[in-house]
């Protein structure tokens, strides 16, 4: 349910590339991201989806305003404790896997745990082990990602998302290049995240089916928000932000 | 670390035949600088030996560096004076038992007293020049080798004949003079008969075919001159410490004594060039085998530039993604420096087992120095060396903004 503080907050973002032209990637965005809501980003190509997830990720660093997470400036933070924070609070799922092609699946899942350092390399083994088996896996841990399928490698991205326990899961197109059965069950999983695990998740999508299975939808058009509500019929309220 | 450690591990087992290349890069570096390394040492020991075995440490002589200050100039200071005959010295060295005492009481060694003379060495008709030096056999032992050099003989025989003389072997050789020949020895004052007791061999030809010992009051018959004793030869116990005891016996005794660093000074300033030469030669290797390293890092990091983002947008510090390049390079480092340990040696036996044949000394191998410092040095030039070039990479790797990257993937 959503309610309590936003997780992430963002006050007047505005990303312009420097160049001979400079490029607004987004302008002027206000978005509160409550715990516990599954927020759809949709908009045409080119409109700065991706470039505000990376915003929001604290993967890249707006031209002006403030992203706050957890009440925290991120603004002036310096790229290590940014990175701390992604590593501790926020997991990524890419449309593409980006899983390290050398190692098994269960090594992949048990990186951002040994980057982070909190868990025994046992502990984190079982743990990657658990989270892989809770999302089918269970029988792949020893495989490459090279003998998966799409779809179980998109879900092995979600159990490395999930590594850390973030609070927050961002996905960019996280089923845009699977066939509709594995991006139903990589949807269902993420909403699965929402529902009983307390997550929040925001994912851009294309697919507008999908976007009208969340709480919230963002429609970005040109760089700028330009609807921002419940999506309707969804089960949850979500708070329109400003 | 561990985890730089392992994906760097992973890195380096996918890309072995490029790995196999770096290393041998390095291992040939390695090998070839322990080599060249182990040669030149070897070969400068090898001639510092013979210098400081072949000549007495210290050589004390009766000249002084400074001409003798003419009685004339002391007693009118101011004057310059013109057509005097100067004052004619006594050769030889003065009181030179007392002398000999007084440096027996304090320098870490031996010394020796010898007359250096010359005189022309006449047998069945032949004629040849020869150094004539007089010793004690006594003491000689204590400042020269020559004991080890003789082939027949000893240095007691020289007691053994009123005139008795020891010849070098080719001088013995061009004159047909065999132990118990009669010789003559023609010096610049007189004539002498003398008995050949002794043949001695150094292996340096200029020292052997032209070199007599005979007792010191022998040669001193033949300089004419009795009681002389014109250099004093001293031996020390450290011939590292002989350019300083030279100089306290020099201001002691005001005669000239010259270590056998000033009286090889500009052999020893070649084989400080010769050092410079060698250090630069190992130095252009192991970096040139530093260039495979730099190769297969940056390699590494274009061709997992989509890994690198990935690492660092799940929020893996710079720091670690640097790390993993670094542990990369120090692995091909250190391991194609181990491999260059075993090139090196095997390089270094088979240079052992060359043969030198020299008309001017004996047929000899080529001189090696085995030392652990020459691995010491090339491992840490290599190792050093790779980090940095696998550093540069690196650090652009891990700078890499994963956005980037990931846009242009997705
Ligand atoms: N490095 C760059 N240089 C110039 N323009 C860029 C760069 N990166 C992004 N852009 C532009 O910024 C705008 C926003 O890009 P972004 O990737 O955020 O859009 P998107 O909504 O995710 O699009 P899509 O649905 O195609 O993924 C686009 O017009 C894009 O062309
Ligand atoms: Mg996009």
């Amino acid at each position: 349910m959503s309610g309590g503080a936003p997780v992430i907050r963002a006050r007047g973002i505005t990303r312009v590339l420097p160049g001979v032209v400079p490029t607004t990637l987004v302008r002027d965005i206000d978005l509160d991201i409550g715990a516990n809501e599954f927020i759809a980003v949709t908009g045409p190509s080119g409109s700065g989806k991706s470039s505000l997830l990376y915003l929001l990720g604290l993967l890249d660093v707006p031209t002006a305003g403030e992203i706050l997470i957890d009440g925290r400036a991120t603004a002036a933070m310096d790229e290590d404790t940014r990175a701390g924070l992604r590593l501790s609070t926020l997991g990524f799922v890419f449309q593409f896997h980006f899983l390290l092609p050398e190692f098994s699946i269960r090594d992949n899942v048990m990186l951002p745990m040994r980057a982070l350092g909190r868990l025994s390399p046992e502990a984190a083994r079982a743990r990657a082990e658990e989270l892989l088996a809770s999302l089918g896996l269970a029988e792949h841990t020893a495989k490459r990602p090279d003998q998966l399928s799409g779809g179980q490698r998109q879900r092995v991205a979600v159990a490395r998302a999930l590594a850390n326990d973030p609070r927050v899961i961002l996905a960019d197109e996280p089923t845009g290049s699977l066939d509709s059965k594995s991006s139903e069950q990589v949807f269902a999983i993420l909403r699965d995240l929402v529902d009983r695990q307390g997550r929040t998740v925001v994912a851009v999508t294309h697919d507008l089916d999908l976007a009208a299975r969340t709480d919230r939808r963002v429609h970005l058009v040109d760089g700028r928000i330009v609807e921002d509500r419940p999506t309707p019929g969804g089960e949850v309220e979500a708070r329109v932000s400003g | 670390m561990m985890l730089a450690a392992e994906i760097a591990w992973t890195h380096i087992r996918a890309r072995a035949r490029q790995t196999l290349v770096a290393l041998s890069g390095v291992a040939v570096g390695v090998g070839f600088s322990i080599m060249m390394a182990a040669l030149m040492e070897g070969s400068q020991e090898d001639f510092i030996r013979q210098l400081v075995d072949a000549l007495p440490h210290i050589t004390v002589s009766d000249e002084r560096r400074a001409p003798p200050p003419q009685p004339a100039d002391a007693a009118y200071a101011a004057a310059e004076i013109h057509g005097l005959t100067p004052a004619v010295r006594r050769r030889g060295i003065k009181n030179p038992l007392a002398t000999l005492d007084s440096l027996d009481g304090w320098i870490r060694g031996s010394a020796a007293p010898s007359v250096q003379t010359r005189g022309i060495i006449r047998y069945a008709g032949r004629d040849v020049g020869a150094a004539v030096i007089g010793i004690d056999p006594h003491k000689e032992p204590r400042v020269s080798n020559l004991v080890a050099k003789m082939r027949k003989g000893s240095l007691a025989s020289l007691y053994r004949a009123t005139n008795a003389v020891i010849l070098g072997d080719r001088l013995a050789e061009k004159l047909g003079a065999r132990v118990g020949a009669n010789i003559t020895v023609q010096g610049d004052k007189g004539r002498i008969g003398a008995q050949v007791v002794g043949i001695f061999h150094t292996g340096i030809r200029a020292v052997d075919e032209s070199t007599v010992y005979a007792l010191l009051k022998t040669a001193q018959i033949l300089a004419a001159q009795t009681g002389l004793v014109n250099e004093i030869r001293v031996r020390l116990g450290d011939p590292m410490a002989a350019l300083e005891t030279a100089r306290r016996i020099e201001d002691e005794t005001g005669y000239k004594s010259v270590s056998w660093q000033e009286a090889n000074e500009d052999l020893l300033s070649t084989l400080v060039i010769r050092n410079v030469i060698m250090y630069t030669v190992v130095g252009a290797i192991l970096l040139v085998a530093s260039f495979g390293t730099y190769n297969i890092i940056s390699t590494i990091t274009h061709e997992k530039a989509r890994d690198i983002a990935i690492m660092k947008s799940l929020g893996f510090r710079e720091s670690t993604v640097r790390g993993i390049f670094v542990v990369e390079s120090a692995l091909i480092g250190l391991s194609g420096a181990i491999l260059g340990w075993g090139l090196g040696y095997l390089l270094c036996l088979a240079l052992g087992s060359v043969q030198i044949k020299s008309p001017f000394m004996d047929t000899s191998y080529l001189p090696l120095a085995y030392s652990p410092l020459h691995y010491a040095i090339a491992t840490a030039v290599a190792v050093g060396s790779s980090l940095i070039a696998g550093f540069v990479p690196a650090r652009k790797a891990a700078r890499v903004h994963p956005v980037e990257i990931i846009r242009g993937a997705t």
